[in-house]
């Protein structure tokens, strides 16, 4: 195309900005729309071949599942919204979760979890410092920080812990009526999340920060305070998914969430966020979480060999994100 | 010479007929005529949204037509991207600067024509003498082909990007604002080259805002107003209140409103302040409802000083003084010896204001909507038990949207880059009043604007000036900064070098003072 030329000039006022977008039957696709027929398809596929699919125990299993990658991606996607990107959720994960089943033993249950995601904060802080303090680059930090934390959670424990305790489950499994329970807390936090992002000064300045730090900095926000605010939101995000899983699972292991940064980086972009920053929204984020986890867990019935779940989970990011592109208005 | 039916004229290197354009369905041009032959200068005026930089990319190659023709030398011609135009000899030089900040100057002339050695690589010495060359050639040899482009000067780049443009000799060239960023030398550099340009047979398209220039250097004067032709005219047929009438439509009585008398207490106080090679024990005061001109060349310090007045960069030395309200004492961070706003935070609650002078890189979210933008000065004051007060926080932009007069109407959740130069200066302009300031810096707040738009922020800073605002206007337009303030502080290498009675002072002693030739 006619790449950053089209750009240039300061002047089509009276540009609608409608062309070469992407329509079906005459109906742009927005990222909406195309989330839902995507969904609705998905299911619809699941629920007519596979008998598997529409049961009570898949079903509740797919809620649980979703629960990790939804939680890390909100999580990411405030960060990513800065023009900043985390990696190290995946081992803060880690951490968080084997530092609750070993404090377990000594302290009581809500304590040793509120420790778990205090970790994740601590860590999500010093990431912000780095970045938003001493200007270091987001990937840089991140991916430093992503083997240290993994590298702390060995040196915790070597070993899985699996605690005794028999409360300590209880997190990972306890339903509301139909729905698990950390389900609901997911939710609740996409739900919080959303308000934060379009409802709060704070939410509102880390869109802004990502679309142009040096004008927010000069409309009198602080812009280093709101970066080092999204890592850290990041860290708790990444902090409470870990206790969750752990819970979950039943049992603590350091090596647990190695690449979770890449399906909640994906999730993200899927749902329509710029990794550049400044734009992007919870409940695309949701939607990108959803159609992950929905493919996972159709071709686990189909008994697709992992190896070809990865393939297929590469290709489909690409169509989506190409579909994206193509029905975007162009500036 | 017989000429075939539908064929252009003999003579003619680029004649554009019926030239349309449309988006999504709205007219943007409406059929516009252009004839250009070797050696003419043809300048394309219009107010802002009168369709000049879409007639641009046209001939740019970056938009297609919607109907209409396009001749070049006789050959029906319809370049269908940049690189095409190129192909056919049109360059475009855009107001935005298109340099690849990293490299060097030479880099980004030659780039993909370096000269080689035998082995393939890169003949450096070579290269740098041949960019050395061609700058010399057209008269910007103060440019040295060594820098890197991204640490020159705003003008010196644009003067790079026209040496870009030249360097494979197009028999069309097309400039867009090209002096709006040009002061002093640099400005008689431009206008030396336009006129060789001219002498050599080149076909030079002259977009501008600057009807003085237009009138000096053009050979014929295309007149656009909502995407028609109104008038082709030489300068000796026309005058610039005639082009300004129009331009707009009506008669424009004066450009400036008169001035205000009586002012009030000191507002801003500037003592001593330093900043070690930006500017040096600079000293002055804004009164109330004064408005207070700051003249100086590009590189003169202005804009830093104006950006450290602010407090988004420390000084050394100096104090700045808002209403009876100091800057805090940096002295006990440790850091300096001045007393300034730490902050930009601080300057803002302390009452002061800047627009600053480059719109894209520090004035907008480009991404964000004109609401998102225009509110951001009040998100963290227009709250409710910690949630932003939606209705109310809208209600007060949009109310400005209003006042101003920003258009297109129901702009306000458009992004805001889809909005016209002028029209995102308002916006601009709109985001600080809503903070409610009681001193306004502006730096540069015309450039790239066009009359209209101009007049009404005129007429706005001398509303605001009656209410009892503090303005600073930095400018490098001298018209501009004797004819909408009240004094003029002239500003050279960092040094304020006069401060004179806007009344009573001439272009000719600002111009002296600016340049360090006084009298």
């Amino acid at each position: 195309m006619t790449g950053q030329l089209t750009d240039a000039g300061p002047e089509p006022a009276v540009e609608p900005g409608r062309r070469n977008r992407l329509t079906v039957a005459g109906r742009p696709v927005t990222v909406e729309t195309g989330f839902l027929t995507l969904v609705v398809l998905a299911l619809a596929v699941a629920a007519l071949t596979s008998d598997a699919f529409l049961t009570q125990t898949n079903l509740t299993n797919l809620l649980k599942q979703m629960v990790t990658t939804g939680l890390l991606a909100f999580g990411m996607l405030v960060v990513i919204l800065t023009g900043g990107i985390d990696l190290s959720v995946g081992s803060v994960v880690a951490f968080a979760g084997i530092v609750t089943a070993g404090l377990v033993s000594g302290l009581p249950l809500p304590l040793a979890m509120a420790v778990g995601i205090a970790s994740g904060i601590a860590f999500g802080l010093v990431n912000g410092i780095l970045v938003a303090r001493f200007e270091l680059a987001p990937f840089v930090v991140t991916l430093a920080a992503l083997t240290t934390i993994r590298g702390l959670a060995f040196v915790y424990s070597e070993v899985p812990i699996a605690p005794e305790h028999p409360d300590f489950f209880w997190l990972g499994s306890a339903m509301l009526g139909p729905i698990p329970l950390t389900t609901v807390i997911m939710a609740l936090v996409f739900l919080a999340g959303g308000l934060f992002l379009s409802r709060t000064p704070a939410g509102r300045s880390i869109i802004a920060i990502g679309g142009n730090a040096e004008t927010v900095r000069l409309a009198g926000i602080n812009v280093r305070r709101h970066v080092v605010l999204a890592y850290a939101i990041s860290g708790a995000c990444a902090g409470l998914a870990g206790v969750i899983l752990a819970s979950r699972v039943g049992i603590a292991q350091p090596s647990v969430g190695v690449a979770f940064e890449l399906d909640a980086i994906a999730a993200c972009v899927i749902g329509g966020a710029s990794l550049a920053g400044g734009r992007g929204t919870a409940r695309g984020t949701l939607g990108g979480v959803l159609i992950l986890v929905l493919i996972n867990n159709l071709l686990n019935l189909y008994d697709v060999q992992s190896f070809w779940q990865q393939v297929l989970k590469g290709v489909v990011i690409v169509v989506v994100i190409g579909v994206q592109r193509a029905s975007r208005p162009r500036a | 010479m017989t000429v075939a039916a539908g064929s252009p004229r003999a003579g003619n290197v680029l004649e554009l007929r019926g030239v349309r354009k449309e988006f999504g369905g709205v007219p943007v041009l409406h059929g516009v005529d252009l004839v250009g032959r070797p050696g003419e200068v043809v300048a394309v005026v219009g107010a802002n949204g009168a369709g000049k930089s879409t007639l641009i990319k046209i001939l740019a190659g970056a938009l297609p037509m919607s109907g209409g023709e396009m001749w070049l030398d006789g050959a029906r011609v319809e370049p269908r991207s940049p690189h095409d135009a190129h192909d056919l000899g049109i360059r475009t030089v855009y107001q935005e600067l298109t340099l690849v900040p990293e490299l060097t100057v030479t880099e980004n002339l030659l780039l993909g024509n370096f000269p080689r050695r035998r082995t393939g690589l890169i003949d450096w010495p070579a290269a740098h003498a041949k960019a050395g060359r061609l700058l010399a050639e057209i008269g910007f040899g103060a440019v040295h082909p060594r820098a890197i482009a991204g640490r020159l000067t705003v003008a010196r780049q644009q003067m790079v990007e026209i040496a870009k443009a030249l360097v494979s000799e197009p028999r069309v060239l097309v400039l867009d604002e090209p002096s709006a960023v040009l002061a002093g030398t640099d400005l008689d550099s431009l206008f030396g080259l336009i006129r060789r340009l001219r002498d050599r047979g080149v076909l030079v398209i002259y977009v501008s805002h600057r009807l003085a220039e237009v009138l000096d250097l053009a050979t014929s004067i295309v007149v656009i107003k909502d995407g028609r032709v109104v008038t082709t005219t030489e300068p000796a047929r026309t005058s610039e209140d005639e082009l300004i009438r129009l331009m707009a439509g009506r008669r424009l009585e004066r450009i400036y409103p008169a001035r205000r008398t009586g002012f009030g207490e000191p507002r801003l106080r500037v003592t001593g302040l330093s900043r070690p090679g930006e500017f040096t024990d600079v000293s002055f005061t804004v009164r109330a409802g004064e408005i207070v001109g700051m003249f100086g060349l590009v590189g003169s310090g202005r804009s830093e000083l104006a950006r450290c007045v602010f407090g988004a960069e420390p000084a050394s030395t100096g104090e700045v003084r808002v209403g009876t309200e100091s800057g805090s004492d940096t002295e006990q961070s440790g850091r300096t010896g001045a007393t300034t706003f730490r902050s930009p935070t601080q300057a803002i609650t302390a009452g002061l204001a800047l627009v600053t002078e480059d719109r894209k890189r520090t004035g907008l979210v480009p991404e964000l909507t004109v609401r998102d933008n225009i509110g951001l000065t009040t998100l963290y004051s227009t709250t409710r038990a910690g949630l932003l007060d939606v209705p109310r926080h809208r209600r007060a932009v949009d109310d400005l949207i209003a006042r101003l007069d920003i258009r297109p109407a129901h702009c306000a959740t458009m992004p805001v880059v889809r909005l016209s130069g002028g029209n995102q200066q308002k916006a601009v302009l709109a985001k600080w009043l809503l903070a409610g300031p009681r001193v306004l810096i502006l730096d540069e707040p015309t450039r790239g604007v066009d009359m209209a738009t101009r007049m009404s922020i005129y007429q706005m800073v001398d509303d605001l000036a009656r209410d009892g605002l503090a303005v600073l206007l930095i400018s490098s337009d001298l018209t501009e900064v004797l004819g909408a303030t009240d004094r003029v502080l002239v500003m050279r290498e960092g040094r304020i070098t006069a401060d004179l009675d806007a009344e009573h002072t001439t272009e000719d002693e600002v111009l002296g003072y600016s340049i360090g030739r006084a009298g």
